[in-house]
């Protein structure tokens, strides 16, 4: 059954299926049913983590250093814990800067350098391409082993041609899906739907695979766990396999964990997968447990497979890395070897597709297109559609890494530095981790310091770990290894400084971390952040803070106009791309069409967004900034913006208000007390006015009693009239009595409300009728002007009777004897009803013309002046008429009478204050 | 359950992983006896991930 075509149908269709899954994933993703938005295919596609390194080699490492390979997996699961932290920021801040790659986030934080994102890139290019070399080894060597079917020993597989080689055709095909699926087109967000199905796809494969073998050998060769383990102790160091300390140290342990924990988030597949190709936040969530379950579920048999095949194979002759294949082959399980070796090849493909895209990216926006938009001479930035040359270049990386990887695996071969690579790579992206973590945590990290720790951090790893393997391969004299670079033994690649007693990978990382991160904190500590820098440092820092639709917005000054910007987009997306992006965002601005928009700050870094996406943060500040005639802030200017931030605004509005709400409370107070301040005022002169008003017809009645009493012999004219006054002086002062009870029972609020339908104009013709005496007394002339027919108004009868009359008495007091006259009036207006009472007597002064409605106070000078009334009359009207919403004012001019104006609201339904009925 | 208290309790994992997965708690179980014949760090190791993985899941899906 195994015979190579056989083996190499299976591989191609396999291959096909993956198209397939790949273009039924696109085609949803295009009619809007996303195939991949949910947090299962997330977490699934996360395992892209585990490649043929897994598959193959987990069994080699157990067999070697027993329970050691499990930190490469328990590193990533505690790492998932601290995602809530790390990872979800990661994801908030790519969304909002369009982040496409690690090197474009790296870049981005630290001021939009191109310098750093060509670093990041090159760092990566390097440390990750012997790495696809190394999966394409893997097919191509399980691919040997199982053509080779029923014998399990592994010829040498250099001796095929390149034309003839299976694993070219396999790259090929590879580089075709990841065309195909990875650049068809230009896309902003650089999301690959189809191509995350697929890998999704490949990762049940693998695991399915993987526990295929495992349940074969535990259940089928054995009798499960325990049978297994205890034929497994007649292996000679059966005990070293089981146990820590032998195979590996504690120490070799811990750094491990360390830098699995920190390339499960720097790989560049793992950022492309789990930060780029996120479709939402959320997915992050049950991707926290069910990522390190597969983990969990891809490495349960790795140890029993492990010891399976070394009892099996015993003599060693057959390599560990293979029993995953060569323990179903031995036992002539020819459907599961098959079906291994797709699992293997499903691991392999994944990891080399999704790997590919992201150097790709990397490559094309953060190496190639900085570089070609500097060469002036290509004039690039002036051409009318760069988005053909995109993409051609965004192809041509992709051809460009994967043959880089072919070409790896036919030079490296067998080489130890091919395959030791796992780790190295692991810990050369590791020194993105100081930049990175540094860069969305710590605000002042500067892009001189990234640089610098990056820089020394990648020296330090070629020369401790990338240098050695080239060496080890032969590649590089030996010499250098053994005796120190110069023949200077402190310079030993692997023992530097005289530093022994480490592991190679624990030894460089520590050498690597120590210059990274002291240059990194150093540097940036000593020097100083430019606007840009900052600005960005505060965008990445503070993107859960930052709500700001358009970021960056803030921190731009400048001129742009909108052809131009409109020109630049087209340039790089495409005219009818750039003519959907432009319209959505109108849309989003509320306007109809994107002519209408403004080329404002707003709209500059939304354009940079776009161009972000498709050629990277870095390369888009520089092709905006070529449009756009930017006055650069200041230091100084960018900080004072920064401090405004939205946060503080909403911080210093809220304590704003509290402080209004505070000052307008203290003024409340501070009225309230001067109220009651002048309340206990006016109850003292209140005290004092009455008992003085009681004491002048007391005194005069008492005198003329005293005189009644002391002259019997008085005549009874005389005697008459001085019992006329008695009464008169008598009756006055039951009026004051009844007048101060009166005015107390109304502010006390105690006072009996009647409400009533009352017609003004009846009322008035009867209060007229009623002081009739008065006025023909002093022989004086009134006349009413009142119009045919009042609307009623609701209020207490007797009451206004009461300000009638007062008014009325009031008048006739003040006029002349004989040439008076009283005038009343009657006016309807718009919501009121106003009378008026006018006379033509003496007048009020203008001083007198406010203090006349208080309490006691009259006209003219009291003193000198015989008191014509009680002085309470006017202030009891002024209360009944505010009690009915209405209001009591004067208008005179001295020497031309007086006259009193009051005014009723005519929709006044019920008065202001109910009264306590039957009280 | 608040954002921060969900944060600190992942913290909290966090650190019991780190605590269990290294030396010294490590060496606890590291030596050669079995658990049913299987051998004890296998069995302690893959014990704890599981209880690690669990206790996520339960802080993780949580109702807010």
């Amino acid at each position: 059954m195994l015979q190579t075509t056989v083996v190499v149908l299976a591989s191609f269709a396999y291959l096909g299926l993956l198209f397939a899954i790949a273009f039924y994933g696109d085609k949803r993703a295009e009619s809007g049913r996303s195939l991949i938005a949910n947090p299962y295919i997330y977490s699934l596609s996360l395992a892209v983590y585990c490649t043929t390194w897994t598959f193959y080699g987990s069994v080699g490492r157990a067999a070697s250093t027993g329970i050691g390979f499990l930190p490469i997996y328990l590193g990533p699961t505690l790492m998932v814990a601290l995602w809530w932290f790390v990872m979800r920021k990661i994801i908030r801040i790519s969304k909002a800067n369009r982040i496409t790659s690690i090197a474009d986030f790296i870049a981005s934080r630290y001021g939009k350098s191109q310098l750093l994102g060509g670093l990041v890139t090159i760092i990566a290019v390097i440390g990750v391409v012997p790495y696809i070399a190394l999966q394409l080894k893997a097919v191509s060597s399980s691919f040997t082993l199982l053509v080779q079917y029923p014998s399990v020993v592994a010829e040498k597989a250099s001796s095929v041609p390149v034309l003839g080689d299976t694993t070219l055709a396999i790259a090929i095909m590879l580089a075709a899906f990841t065309i195909f699926f990875g650049a068809r087109q230009l896309d902003v967000t650089e999301r690959h739907e189809g191509m995350v199905a697929a890998i999704a796809f490949e990762s049940v494969v693998k695991l399915l695979a993987f526990i295929a073998v495992g349940i074969f050998v535990t259940y089928g060769l054995y009798d499960g766990f325990s049978d297994l383990f205890s034929h497994a102790r007649q292996l000679p160091d059966f005990n070293a396999l089981i146990t820590l300390g032998s195979g590996m140290s504690y120490g070799a342990w811990a750094s491990l964990t360390c830098l699995s924990m920190l390339s499960i988030m720097l790989l560049p597949r793992q950022f492309q997968i789990a930060v780029v190709e996120n479709v939402n936040e959320a997915h992050l969530r049950k991707a926290t447990w069910l990522f390190p379950l597969y983990l969990l579920a891809i490495n349960v048999f790795v140890l029993p497979i492990a010891v399976g095949g070394m009892i099996h194979f015993p003599d060693g002759s057959v390599d560990a890395d293979t029993f995953v294949l060569t323990l179903p082959m031995a036992h002539q399980q020819q459907a599961l070897a098959l079906f291994a070796f797709i699992g293997g090849l499903s691991a392999a493909t994944g990891m080399v597709i999704v790997e590919t895209i992201a150097l790709s990216t990397m490559v094309c926006n953060d190496l190639v297109m900085p570089l070609l938009l500097r060469i002036r001479r290509l004039r690039l930035a002036e051409q009318n559609d760069l988005s053909f040359w995109l993409l051609s270049i965004r192809r041509a990386a992709i051809v460009f890494v994967m043959l880089l990887g072919y070409a790896y695996f036919r030079l490296a071969g067998e080489a130890y530095a091919l395959v030791s690579i796992g780790l190295i790579s692991f810990a050369a992206v590791a020194q993105f981790a100081p930049i990175l973590l540094g860069g969305i945590f710590w605000k002042e990290g500067t892009r001189a310091g990234a640089i610098a720790g990056l820089l020394a951090g990648f020296l330090v790893w070629s020369y401790t770990l990338l240098l050695p393997s080239f060496a080890k391969s032969g590649w590089l004299a030996i010499g250098f290894l053994e005796n120190g670079l110069w023949d200077i033994a402190l310079l030993k690649p692997q023992e530097l400084f005289g530093l022994t007693g480490l592991d190679e990978i624990s030894h460089c990382m520590f050498w690597s971390m120590l210059f990274n991160v002291g240059l990194y904190i150093g540097i940036s500590l000593v020097g100083r952040q430019s606007a840009a820098e900052h600005s960005q440092a505060t965008l990445f820092v503070d993107v859960f803070k930052n709500t700001v639709d358009a970021p960056g917005s803030r921190f731009w000054r400048g001129s742009a106009s909108l052809p131009e910007l409109f020109a630049l987009a087209q340039r790089f997306l495409g005219p009818s791309r750039a003519e959907r992006a432009f319209a959505a965002y109108a849309r989003k601005r509320g306007l109809k069409s994107h002519q209408e928009l403004k080329p404002d700050a707003a709209l500059v870094s939304q354009v940079e967004m776009l161009l972000a996406g498709a050629i990277g943060a870095a390369s888009a500040r520089v092709v905006v900034s070529s449009v756009v005639k930017e006055e650069p802030l200041d230091l100084q200017e960018v900080m004072s913006i920064v401090e405004e931030s939205s946060q503080a605004i909403a911080y210093g509005r809220k304590l704003e208000q509290k402080s209004r709400e505070l000052e307008t409370a203290t003024a409340n107070l501070t009225a309230a007390n001067e109220r009651l301040k002048e309340l206990d005022r006016l109850k003292d002169d209140f005290i004092s006015t009455v008992t003085h008003e009681l004491r002048t017809p007391l005194t005069s009645i008492r005198a003329f009693s005293e005189i009644l009493r002391d002259n019997p012999a008085l005549d009874i004219a005389e005697r008459s009239r001085f019992l006329g006054i008695v009464v008169k002086e008598s009756e006055r002062l039951t009026r004051l009595i009844n007048q101060v009870l009166d005015a107390a029972k109304i502010e006390s609020g105690n006072a009996e409300w009647k409400s009533e339908r009352v017609d003004l104009a009846e009322l008035i013709e009867e209060a007229i009728l009623a002081t009739a005496q008065v006025f023909t007394d002093k022989n004086l002339r009134v006349s009413a002007d009142l119009p045919a027919s009042t609307p009623s108004i609701t209020a207490d009868r007797d009451r206004l009777m009461q300000v009638l009359l007062n008014l009325l008495s009031n008048a006739g007091k003040f006029c002349q004897p004989d040439t008076g006259v009283v005038e009343v009036s009657l006016k309807v207006e718009l919501n009121t009803i106003c009378v008026g009472v006018r006379d033509n007597g003496l007048g009020i002064a203008i001083e007198d013309q406010t203090v006349i409605f208080e309490k006691f106070r009259q006209g003219g000078d009291t003193l000198t002046d015989k008191p014509q009334g009680t002085g309470l009359g006017l202030s009891i009207c002024r209360q009944i008429l505010s009690h009915f919403e209405g209001k009591l004012w004067v208008e005179s001019v001295p020497g031309h009478g007086a006259a009193f104006f009051f005014s009723l609201p005519l929709a006044a339904g019920e008065p202001g204050k109910s009264s306590p009925v039957g009280e | 359950m608040k954002p921060s208290v969900r944060g600190q309790r992942l913290i909290a994992a966090f650190l019991f992983g780190c605590l269990a997965f290294d030396y010294p708690i490590l060496a606890l179980f590291n030596h050669e006896g079995t658990v049913y014949g299987i051998p004890m760090l296998f069995v302690y190791i893959f014990g704890v991930w599981l209880l690690l993985i669990v206790v996520m899941a339960i802080i993780i899906e949580m109702p807010d």
